[in-house]
């Protein structure tokens, strides 16, 4: 903690959270400024830290499962789907045509969710009080079609080593179809309240640039790498759980500020609406678990899997000693990775513009502090 | 193999981790490791020579065991010459009875290749492994997690910190022998004001 610099007359050491509605939980920034200009910060994170890779050593590869949902709680299936994957992996199973067809649908019912929820209070932290609740309206239906799969809304424990824990219920098609008809007209209503709002452009254009360069340098992966022009994104790139059947294009921006990291976010609505249709309209029949014995033991060995989770590269590094714990379940949240980049976007901007990067990092601290 | 049903209580957990092999009726099975032969990997032979222990493909994922004082000029190496521009994540896992006790991880892609490599090296308790930080900004949060979950400093960080445990917490979680149940008595009672932590 820089001390010192109250002596300096023209600095001023500014604390800002752990308790502040902009910082999206319980993020504390230490600002340094001279007037209102950030002349550089210091994150504290670790305040929702709960010791999650030590729980994994003393639980079962089944037993943690539903441990991973707590991570980015936004985006709860995402997180299932990665764990499954990298234990998958380590086994050398993979889940049948038909689960990986459910697991590609309520994952991008989630992501839709998640950015939903990013949306709304991203703009109700620039001033915008009116997406959010647009948003969360749709948010809903998105959740109740989880709700109505798995019982629980956010932290759904949706997947099981090796496939899905229930078929589908009936209807299950058709209101994914429903959904992704209803949802593509709303996107076009957020953006006709802030795409060309001055405001809007106003608070969020050339603020918190990162190149193309820059993300590469800070490991920043998902749609903050994509605004800065780099086409990537794993389900193309690696693509895992089918996702290279689908036909679906990965938006991209040049400029690499808040304002297209928007654009791009919007657009990915769009894409993952156009998954999940596609997805359900060829929904395969068949079994959803693959042969997994009911006490997991992975041979020894390690894998590392990671998928494109809303908020960038999601991955699980696991290590199994051959018995039915893991040896070790490392996280790699694209969210902590992220927030590193955090300083070097704020540094010389206002500090105003703090709390516009903060939003448009999307970051959630359970996944940033495990 | 007889399958016991053996949850493992919350109520009552093991004082330490399971041990690695607690007498099953046969020894674990245990995935093949093939060599790995690519270009990447005849290339980093030829620069590196016997630098580079091992190159093995394990459930199609590459990774090479390195000597430990080479393992930043090899990530920076691949960054330069390989187009390996992005190191994904740095850790480490403990194995306490050895006597390199641990493995330190690094997983590094290239955007150009679109592909994945993992440099792994060993290294004993107290050894300061050079920092990555020159060669990728993002090691820098990295290692100081590597720092707070197991105590391993790196030589060289800018800023070598705890990170998500407070800065008076004492022990290394992530270490094996670091129970579950414990938690720093002195910093809860200095800084919750709770009598007893749990």
């Amino acid at each position: 903690m820089p001390e010192t610099t109250f002596l300096d007359a023209t600095e001023l050491v500014l604390n800002m959270g752990p308790q502040h509605p902009s910082t999206h939980g319980v993020l504390r920034v230490v600002l340094k400024l001279d007037g209102e200009k950030v002349l550089g910060t210091d994150c504290v994170i670790g305040y929702l830290h709960r010791g999650l890779e030590k729980v994994a050593e003393n639980r079962t590869w089944v037993q943690f499962n539903p441990y991973v949902d707590r991570l980015d709680y936004v985006a709860a299936v995402s997180n299932s789907l990665a764990y499954c994957l990298a234990v998958e992996k380590l086994l050398n199973v993979e889940a049948p045509p038909r689960a990986q067809a459910v697991r590609v649908i309520l994952t991008e019912l989630n992501r839709i969710g998640s950015h939903l929820l990013w949306l709304g209070t991203h703009a109700l932290d620039i001033g915008a009080i009116t997406p959010v609740f647009y948003c969360f309206r749709e948010r809903e239906e998105s959740i109740k079609i989880l709700e109505k799969y798995c019982g629980a809304r956010l932290t759904t424990h949706a997947f099981r080593i090796g496939g899905l824990p229930a078929e589908p219920y009936d209807g299950f098609q058709k209101d994914v179809l429903a959904f992704c008809e209803m949802f593509l007209p709303k996107v076009d209503e957020y953006e006709e309240l802030l795409t060309n709002n001055r405001i809007w452009i106003g608070r969020l254009q050339n603020v918190g640039v990162l190149t193309a360069g820059e993300c590469k340098e800070y490991g920043v992966t998902g749609p903050m790498l994509r605004a800065a022009g780099v086409k990537w994104d794993i389900r193309k790139a690696l693509p895992y759980s089918g996702y290279d059947k689908y036909d679906f294009e990965i938006p991209t921006r040049t400029n690499g500020d808040t304002y297209d990291r928007y654009l791009v976010r919007i657009q990915e609505m769009r894409q993952s609406a156009r998954i999940a249709r596609q997805a359900a309209e060829s929904l395969p029949d068949g079994p959803i678990m693959a042969k997994v014995s009911k006490v997991v033991k992975p041979p020894v060995g390690e894998a590392y899997v990671s998928i494109e989770a809303p908020k960038g590269e999601l991955g699980f590094y696991v290590v199994s000693d051959g018995s039915a714990q893991p040896y070790r379940v490392r996280v790699r949240p694209p969210s902590f990775v992220n927030l590193q980049a955090l300083d070097r976007m704020v540094r010389g901007a206002l500090i105003a513009d703090v709390v516009a990067v903060i939003g448009t990092l999307d970051i959630v601290l359970g996944e940033v502090d495990r | 193999m007889p399958d016991e049903p053996k949850p493992t209580t919350p109520a009552a957990p093991p004082a330490a981790p399971a041990p690695p092999k607690a007498a099953p009726p046969k020894p674990p099975a245990v995935m093949a490791w093939t060599p790995l032969e690519s270009e990447l990997a005849t290339e980093l032979k030829r620069q590196f020579g016997d630098r580079v222990v091992e190159a093995s493909s394990y459930v199609g994922q590459s990774f090479f065991v390195v000597k430990r004082d080479e393992v930043i000029s090899i990530i920076e190496y691949l960054k330069v010459e390989a187009n390996f521009d992005y190191l994904v994540d740095i850790t480490a896992v403990d194995w306490p009875k050895r006597v390199e006790r641990f493995d330190l991880i690094y997983i590094v892609y290239s955007f150009a290749l679109n592909e994945r490599i993992r440099i792994k090296t060993t290294i004993p308790d107290g050894f300061r492994p050079e920092s990555a930080v020159r060669v990728h900004r993002t090691a820098n949060w990295l290692e100081r997690e590597v720092f707070d979950m197991f105590g391993i400093e790196f030589a060289g960080h800018p800023d070598l910190r705890r990170i998500l445990l407070p800065e008076e917490w004492q022990g290394h979680p992530l270490r094996k022998e670091y129970p579950l149940l414990q938690q720093d008595q002195d910093w809860v009672q200095t800084n919750l004001d709770i009598e007893r932590g749990q």
